[in-house]
């Protein structure tokens, strides 16, 4: 709740103003029966053309006034609910941009969509519900209630027990339904996931012929919600006839003791007239309020997941006094364990390499054996359990994280660009890169060749994830903006997986004649990839099973030896060949 | 996951001619179906609604009738006989009884109306979106498929729960106000209607406006969103390209946008009550000055009885129409989802026009015969549409391409003069480019699209002339993409043959080489998978999918890169449950991987779709091609 409250920040005038506006309304609209009251009972009932003339011009004032209030209202409103959402899109997403990679995958990104959008929404619209009528419904409650007291105690008080009464079965209903609804949409999410399903699968539901199965385990889903929901409206159907029943046994007391009093002389025509008026003003209004009850407390599912992002502690933060320098491309790890969990198994154990800066290390090892692990600890994407990495020789948490990201270069396994040119994916490795420097680096990394081919070169728009270009592409492109970083060190996670064998080997010889000076690790499937490296590391279960040149590990390394073979004779790839 | 909101980009509600057309279409549609479905609920809740109407008109009367005919000549005579009043109020009460059982009974009869039409409506969508042909899904963005589930349907609910019967409430209240009015006079409900023309033009002109910024809305909140995805989903590479700043300062500027059009939308739909109102009371003004005149100067026989009733009555004549406007904008974007959902549903279903059927079998007397029982062999039954007489051939897995043509659309050949020959049990694998059309091949095998130009045999028979699902039965296929549904490890591997025992799942997981892997999750063959198997590796997905081909124990299949993201020493254990899988069966294989591929009795090198080459492995190498350059090319590059 907090964090809501401080994303009111620079909407505070318009979300005062506007349950202000809304107040002079409600004033306007209690002025307004006493007003009609006249214009019948002093001017039409005694044929007064200048009281009705009078009373007319009042009433158009109101009404004039009453304009103003109530679309100054509607505009502060929606500007102050419009204003909270944005803020707080801003807030979570700038809380997202400190996120290291353990709160990401924390939250993993799909949650984090559904937080910045449907639930701002949600929130956004219970927000201006609760300006534009928070404060109206209760007020103009207990002005007709205040008023109604004033013009007679005895008949008001049936207000105080139909409210009373009204309230009671509010309360009651209210929490049923908004439980039975959380319900409800939990259910629809089980169906959407289903279709969904189903989209994305079509060719395995269609291979194996389970139209029919789909089709009944779809309308199963469909038949609960439909039981589900005709339950919670059956209730919801309940309030308006016990509402009704409740006005309408008013208006008769009303009108029963009413004469009564008229009779004995104690009360006036008009104003039975007028409390008549006021019964409806009553209880639409706690109708109102319950309305805006329920929207708050639906809403406050989506606050709850609002603040848990907002309220995160980033797991990796600038050291205080950070090294701002990075002298050079050694590398150190030091006795290294690793476990992404507190209190979980090690995923890496007494992990100890030393690399020379401007080395070419190759990481070879069956998928779970940690090699993306262990080079996420470089740039500080993940902090070491216990031990330490060092780059240049300083410990990693030492540095400003900024400089240190900026000198490591990963190319991650995950091969994503963004929607806008070649140009635009280029210079996320370097803004003020010039179009000659992009285009270099794309000559490194062996992109410029299918660069070149498209009709708009550079210029060509890459669409959103990178999809309108082929995997091998994407991944030369990936490489080409890490490079645009001139890093002290270069790491590949398995970034060229796609690109075909003697492609990847013109990328290789290009590290190895351009950029010497760089310290370059490459994580790969093949064999052929990290082969001519000047040291190999062998990777198993979390722990380094041998170091050495490839001719060394091939007589000395099982492993190795075991994975050469199984791609012996052949680089074991295809793809790729022809880019056109 | 479907993208939140991504897909309400510019769905506004602003309107050209042609699209008003179409909504009007949409609606006779619309409305049709809900009739046929429910006439009797729709005429009970239209008679329900009159006599809500009538008994609600009775109870705004009788605030009139009090006064003028029990309070005041009871304090002009100054009796004090309540008999007369207790009596009026028990027939009042009576009226508001019937009022409360009507409202109440149309409401709960517009819930069934509502939630039984979306039902119909989502499982008319999803019977359908099943019978559709896979090119379908391959021209259709998926959010857009999945947002007739979401958005579209929920804009439907709004407006039959809401919409309907508010509108047909609105528009018999209007006709009973109004002929009241004209009874009581003519000239003050012309003055009452001039206002309402004036409230309907300017409400208009606001909820244009209203509309206007909607749009706009809807198009910002479509960017954003599109843009937080985005982001999202590279958030770890922002990281490390420390290209945090970047990013909000775009997002910033989109987030700006956003609350403009927002604030403005919501803005000027608020305004439209308030505008109402006031307008209202105007009008109400008006006829009092104008009654008060007229009743004072006796002009028109309008007396100041007949006036306090007639201004009672402007009040409620305005009410119905606001409410009315209020609900156009809910029409409209209700409109515009059922043209979607419509849309899908007039999709052309998958035509099938085979009519040779898979049949389990038994050889009595060396000869075939059809069984009801599961014996394990199978037969085309093969019925002669000339003699109706019925033959039986084995089903052996025996595949043949004759002169194959093909393209996805017209002007884009994708396959050329594909011959191919697969006897039963042989392994055919396909090298090549991405896109020299390997996948394409599969899918015309088992009919995901039809050929063009050339015939494909299945045991002789053209498979044209077997019924797809009969002809995908006999067709195992692991594809590159591994699908998994929510449920269960043991139903994933179930999902090939739904009456598999827990046996039968174990059997074919231990085939696969899966079952390591699956007694080391939490609960094991009950383990539950969410999100398409998000909690599993890729390799592990692929054994699962491996398995569930395994337990369908077809004759045919097919691998499509089945094992590419298993790394090699994986793949060589996996690959001895492969072989397994494939002993006795005909095989075809896609891999860009040599150790998958190089033991095949055939390997088909495609490039451009064409087959260049053809051969086992020796020969291939033996001919010194392009299987030898590709096969070789790590030795020439390193």
């Amino acid at each position: 709740m907090r964090d809501i409250v401080k994303n009111i920040k620079g909407y505070w005038a318009v979300s005062i103003l506007t349950p202000i506006a809304m107040l002079v309304e409600v004033a306007m609209e209690m002025i307004l029966p006493g007003l009609m009251a006249g214009i019948i009972d002093d001017g039409v009932n005694k044929g007064n053309q200048t009281v009705i003339l009078q009373d007319g011009g009042w009433m158009l004032l109101v009404a004039v006034v009453g304009l103003a209030a109530g679309v100054a209202g509607g505009l502060f409103g929606a500007r102050a609910s419009a204003g909270l959402a944005k803020n707080l899109r801003g807030s979570m997403f700038r809380k997202i941009q400190t996120y290291s990679f353990e709160n990401i995958d924390r939250f993993e990104s799909s949650s984090l969509i559904t937080r910045l959008t449907t639930d701002v929404t949600n929130v956004q619209n219970a927000y201006m519900m609760l300006l534009r009528m928070g404060m109206r419904a209760p007020a103009s409650m207990i002005v007709a209630l205040v008023m109604s007291f004033a013009v007679s105690r005895q008949m008001a008080m049936i207000y105080v027990y139909a409210l009373i009464f009204l309230v009671v079965i509010i309360g009651i209903m209210l929490p049923v339904i908004s439980r039975m609804f959380q319900k409800v949409f939990k259910k629809y999410d089980a169906m959407n996931e289903s279709a969904q399903e189903n989209v994305s699968a079509i060719r395995v539901v269609k291979a194996y012929v389970r139209e029919d199965y789909e089709n009944q385990k779809f309308q199963k889903k469909s038949a609960d919600i439909y039981k589900n929901f005709l339950k919670v409206e059956k209730i919801m159907t309940l309030i308006m006839p016990v509402m009704m029943g409740t006005v309408y046994v008013c208006i008769l007391l009303l009108s029963w003791n009413g004469a009564k009093l008229i009779v004995g002389g104690s009360l006036q025509t008009g104003e039975l007239v007028q409390l008549l008026t006021y019964c409806m003003s009553i209880l639409m209004s706690l109708m109102m309020f319950a309305m805006v009850a329920m929207m708050i407390l639906m809403s406050m599912a989506s606050v709850q997941r609002i603040s848990e992002v907002l309220e995160e502690k980033p797991a990796i933060e600038n050291p205080e006094n950070p090294v701002m320098e990075i002298k050079d491309g050694s590398i150190d790890f030091d006795h290294v364990n690793f476990s992404y969990l507190r209190n979980d198994n090690y995923v890496l154990s007494d992990i100890d390499l030393h690399i020379k800066s401007g080395e070419t290390i190759g990481i070879i090892g069956g998928t779970g054996s940690s090699k993306s692990t262990l080079v996420s600890l470089i740039s500080r994407l993940y902090d070491v359990s216990t031990g330490a990495v060092k780059v240049g020789g300083v410990d990693v948490r030492n540095y400003d994280l900024e400089k240190l990201r900026d000198s490591v270069s990963v190319v991650l396994q995950q091969n994503l660009l963004f929607s806008g040119t070649i140009y635009d994916n280029l210079r996320w490795g370097d803004k003020n890169a010039t179009d000659e420097e992009c285009q270099r680096a794309a000559e490194l990394a062996c992109a410029d060749e299918f660069i070149n081919r498209f009709p708009d070169g550079y210029n060509t728009m890459i669409s959103q994830g990178g999809t309108n270009v082929s995997g091998g592409q994407r991944q030369r492109l990936c490489i080409a903006r890490a490079l645009l970083k001139k890093p002290k060190v270069l790491i590949l996670d398995d970034s060229t997986s796609a690109v075909d064998t003697s492609t990847d080997a013109k990328i290789r010889k290009a590290f190895r004649e351009e950029i010497p000076g760089t310290t370059k690790l490459i994580i790969a499937q093949r064999i052929s990839s990290v082969q001519d490296a000047d040291r190999i590391v062998v990777m198993d279960e979390g722990r380094i099973n041998g170091i050495g040149t490839h001719d060394e590990l091939l007589q000395t390394n099982a492993i190795y030896r075991d994975v050469y073979e199984s791609q012996a004779g052949g680089s074991g790839d295809f793809d790729e060949k022809e880019e056109d | 996951m479907p993208a939140p909101g991504r897909n309400n980009a510019g769905r506004g509600v602003k309107r050209t001619k042609e699209e008003k057309q179409q909504a009007k279409a949409t609606m006779k549609r619309l409305f049709s179906d809900i009739f046929k479905n429910y006439p009797v609920h729709l005429i009970l809740v239209v008679v329900f609604i009159i006599t809500s109407v009538l008994a609600n008109v009775q109870g705004t009367l009788f605030t009139q009738t009090l006064i003028d005919s029990y309070i005041t000549p009871m304090l002009k005579d100054g009796s004090h006989d309540f008999g007369p009043l207790l009596d009026a109020i028990r027939r009042v009460a009576a009226f508001y009884i019937i009022g409360i059982l009507s409202t109440y009974l149309y409401n709960l009869l517009m819930i069934y109306v509502n939630q039984g039409m979306l039902k119909r409506m989502r499982d008319a969508m999803f019977t359908h979106m099943e019978s559709l042909p896979v090119r379908y899904f391959d021209t259709h963005a998926h959010g857009d498929i999945m947002s007739c589930y979401t958005n579209d349907i929920d804009t439907l609910r709004q407006m039959i729960s809401q919409s309907i019967p508010q509108i047909i409430n609105a528009s018999f209240t209007l006709v009973a106000v109004l002929i009241s009015m004209i009874y009581l006079s003519p000239i003050l409900t012309l003055i009452t209607l001039g206002m309402t023309v004036v409230m309907i033009f300017v409400t208009g002109k606001a909820a244009s406006l209203s509309g206007r910024f909607y749009t706009q809305q809807q198009s910002d909140l479509g960017e954003l969103n599109g843009d937080i995805e985005e982001m999202m989903n590279g958030q770890k590479v922002v990281k490390v390209f420390n290209h945090e700043e970047q990013a909000i300062e775009d997002f910033d500027k989109l987030n700006e946008a956003l609350y403009h059009s927002a604030a403005n939308a919501n803005g000027y739909a608020n305004i439209l009550g308030p505008i109402n109102n006031q307008l209202g009371n105007v009008s109400y003004v008006l006829v009092a000055v104008a009654g008060g005149a007229m009743a004072i100067s006796g002009f028109s026989g309008l007396t100041l009885g007949k006036l306090a009733s007639f201004l009672t009555f402007n009040k409620s004549f305005n009410m119905p129409i606001q409410q009315v406007s209020q609900q156009l904008n809910f029409i409209v974007m209700a409109m515009a989802g059922a043209r979607r959902i419509f849309a899908l549903l007039d999709e052309e279903p998958e035509t099938d026009e085979g009519y040779v059927t898979l049949v389990n079998a038994k050889e009595e007397n060396g000869k075939l015969t059809e069984t009801p029982e599961r014996t394990g062999e199978w037969a085309w039954r093969h019925e002669h549409q000339a003699d109706h007489t019925v033959d039986y051939r084995r089903l052996e897995g025996h595949v043949v391409m004759e002169d194959v043509n093909f393209g996805y659309v017209p002007d884009k050949q994708v396959l050329y003069d594909i011959n191919l020959y697969a006897k039963p049990g042989q392994k055919v694998a396909f090298v090549g480019a991405t896109g020299a059309g390997k996948t394409t091949i599969t899918n015309l095998i088992n009919r995901f699209y039809d050929v063009e130009d050339g015939k494909i045999r299945y045991d002789g028979i053209n498979i044209n002339k077997i019924k797809k699902p009969d002809l995908r039965r006999s067709l195992g296929i692991v594809l590159q993409d591994t699908h998994l549904f929510t449920g269960t490890v043991a139903e994933n591997i179930r999902y090939g043959k739904l009456d598999a025992t827990d046996e039968e799942v174990r059997e074919a997981a231990k085939l696969a080489n899966a079952d390591g892997f699956i007694n080391h999750l939490k609960n094991g063959y009950d383990t539950v998978l969410k999100g398409d198997g998000a909690n599993l590796s890729t390799g592990q997905r692929q054994l699962l999918a491996i398995a569930r081909a395994a337990i369908a124990d077809p004759p045919v299949l097919i691998l499509d890169e089945a094992t590419s993201s298993i790394d090699t020493r994986t793949e060589r254990i996996v690959q001895e449950g492969m072989d397994h899988l494939m002993a006795g069966r005909t095989t075809f294989v896609i891999a860009h991987r040599l150790s998958t591929i190089r033991n095949s009795d055939v390997i088909m090198v495609l490039d451009q779709g064409h087959i260049i080459e053809r051969g086992n492995h020796e020969e291939l190498m033996a001919k010194q091609g392009k299987y030898y350059q590709l096969y070789t090319g790590r030795i020439v590059n390193a």
